[in-house]
């Protein structure tokens, strides 16, 4: 699996986790991309929306957070 | 209580909220509270500023415990769940003045979204531009998130940071029990309206569990109304707006069974037939909204959750309503005055300018 590319979301307002997380599956088509947020309510936009859009999410929990990784 | 925590983190869950929500708001009425004004967030804030003594509106001061209890269902439901967590630093003075002019704007139209969707389910039609609006506002808010608007990055705050809010819930509470009427008049420091929508009230007992209730459910669903109109619009996303469409049935469906469904345009209870200004009040409030990331109600349970910023934006509201007041902004039955029209161009370009300068580049 190829590294994957990072988004740092963490701290950012409703609904900018989710934006971002769009604009990079939208970059990198072939995944996989690694979201990392800090709420729980983050942690389930951005993986709702991946999945609505195609893509497999796994959430994991961090040292301060949640990491949503998404791959096709 | 797991089952039913489990069931409003579902796809379901906004819906569940809203049709509770809606109900409870035709309920509330039904129990005392004023017409289509069951449940409003921006109308009981107001409330509460008066009855602090921050306006002097006689008619419009009561501490209403709805408020308190969305705070406090939700701090319980964020602690419980683990998912009570302080945060704060995302440019607070930004977010004291977008909750400020939000509520002016709110204050113009006469309701936070969450009472506009109520008067359309009352029958009011004053309220179809009150939402056009809204959904303007929602949609001029997208164009700058879209193009990199960020009130910048939350941080973590130490644990008993995020229990300012509740605390001052339950200060509030104890307020409302010993109703402290020391003042040179008989009245004061904390004032209760003897007539007007101020005095119109359901019992302390059925207001506060319904505000338990809804912080509660609302926490645990996210249900928001702002973000509702703005996912849809914005990502073709329906899982919010689910909830202001259950919001309006349940709500419409109580009204008709409790004879309170009066369709028209004149005469609906706290309201005004100034359709532009209903539509560019609310405008004003739907930006604010987005830009600080949801609605009202939204606000007062994110701030029970232990989140700074939506605090400060709940008290930019409280001092946004007692500016509405004294300075003569706020509508009334009568319509809009010229103060108020003032007031909104003025929170327009303040919204304006912090949708276009505020950015934040990532990466």
């Amino acid at each position: 699996m190829s590294e994957a590319f990072v988004v740092d979301a963490r701290g950012l307002s409703c609904p900018q986790p989710v934006i971002e997380t769009r604009k990079a599956l939208e970059k990198h088509t072939g995944g996989p991309v690694e979201v990392l947020v800090d709420t729980v309510t983050s942690r389930e936009n951005v993986a709702r929306y991946g999945e609505s859009h195609g893509w497999k999410a796994v959430k994991e929990e961090t040292d301060d957070g949640f990491k949503v990784t998404f791959t096709r | 209580m797991k089952s039913i925590n489990g069931i409003l983190i579902s796809r379901w869950g906004p819906a569940i909220t809203g049709a509770f929500v809606g109900a409870a708001a035709s309920l509330l009425v039904y129990f005392g509270n004023p017409g289509n004004m069951g449940i409003c967030v921006a109308c009981f804030t107001r409330d509460i500023a008066g009855a602090l003594g921050l306006h002097r509106a006689g008619v419009v001061q009561y501490l209403r415990p709805e408020i308190p209890g969305f705070i406090l269902g939700a701090f319980l439901a964020a602690f419980l769940s683990r998912e009570y967590l302080p945060r704060s630093g995302s440019s607070p003075v930004v977010r004291f003045f977008l909750g400020f002019f939000a509520m002016i704007g709110a204050l113009i139209f006469l309701g936070c979204p969450w009472r506009a969707y109520a008067r359309l389910a009352g029958g009011d039609w004053n309220a179809i531009a009150g939402i056009g609006g809204l959904t303007a506002g929602i949609g001029l808010g997208i164009v700058f998130l879209w193009n990199g608007f960020s009130l910048g990055r939350a941080s973590r705050s130490p644990a008993w940071a995020g229990a300012v809010m509740p605390l001052a819930a339950v200060a509030l509470l104890a307020l409302l029990y010993l109703r402290p009427l020391f003042g040179p008049e008989g009245t004061g420091p904390v004032f209760f309206s003897k007539s007007g929508p101020g005095a119109a009230a359901a019992p302390v007992a059925i207001a506060l569990g319904v505000g338990l209730l809804v912080g509660w459910m609302a926490q645990k669903s996210r249900f928001c109304t702002v973000g509702a109109l703005r996912d849809l619009i914005m990502l073709r996303n329906g899982h919010l707006f689910s909830g202001v469409a259950a919001f309006l049935v349940s709500a419409f469906v109580v009204n008709l069974l409790l004879g309170q469904f009066r369709p028209g345009f004149e005469s609906q209870p706290v309201a005004h037939t100034n359709q532009l200004w209903n539509f560019i009040g609310m405008a004003l409030s739907g930006l604010a909204f987005t830009l600080a990331g949801g609605c009202p109600g939204r606000q007062m349970i994110m701030s029970g959750e232990g989140d700074g910023d939506a605090s400060v934006f709940v008290l930019g509201m409280l001092v946004g309503a007692a500016f509405a007041h004294n300075f003569s902004l706020a509508s009334s039955g009568a319509g809009v005055t010229s103060f108020g029209m003032t007031a909104t161009v003025i929170g327009l370009v303040f919204c304006l300018a912090v949708g276009l300068l505020l950015r934040i580049k990532l990466d």
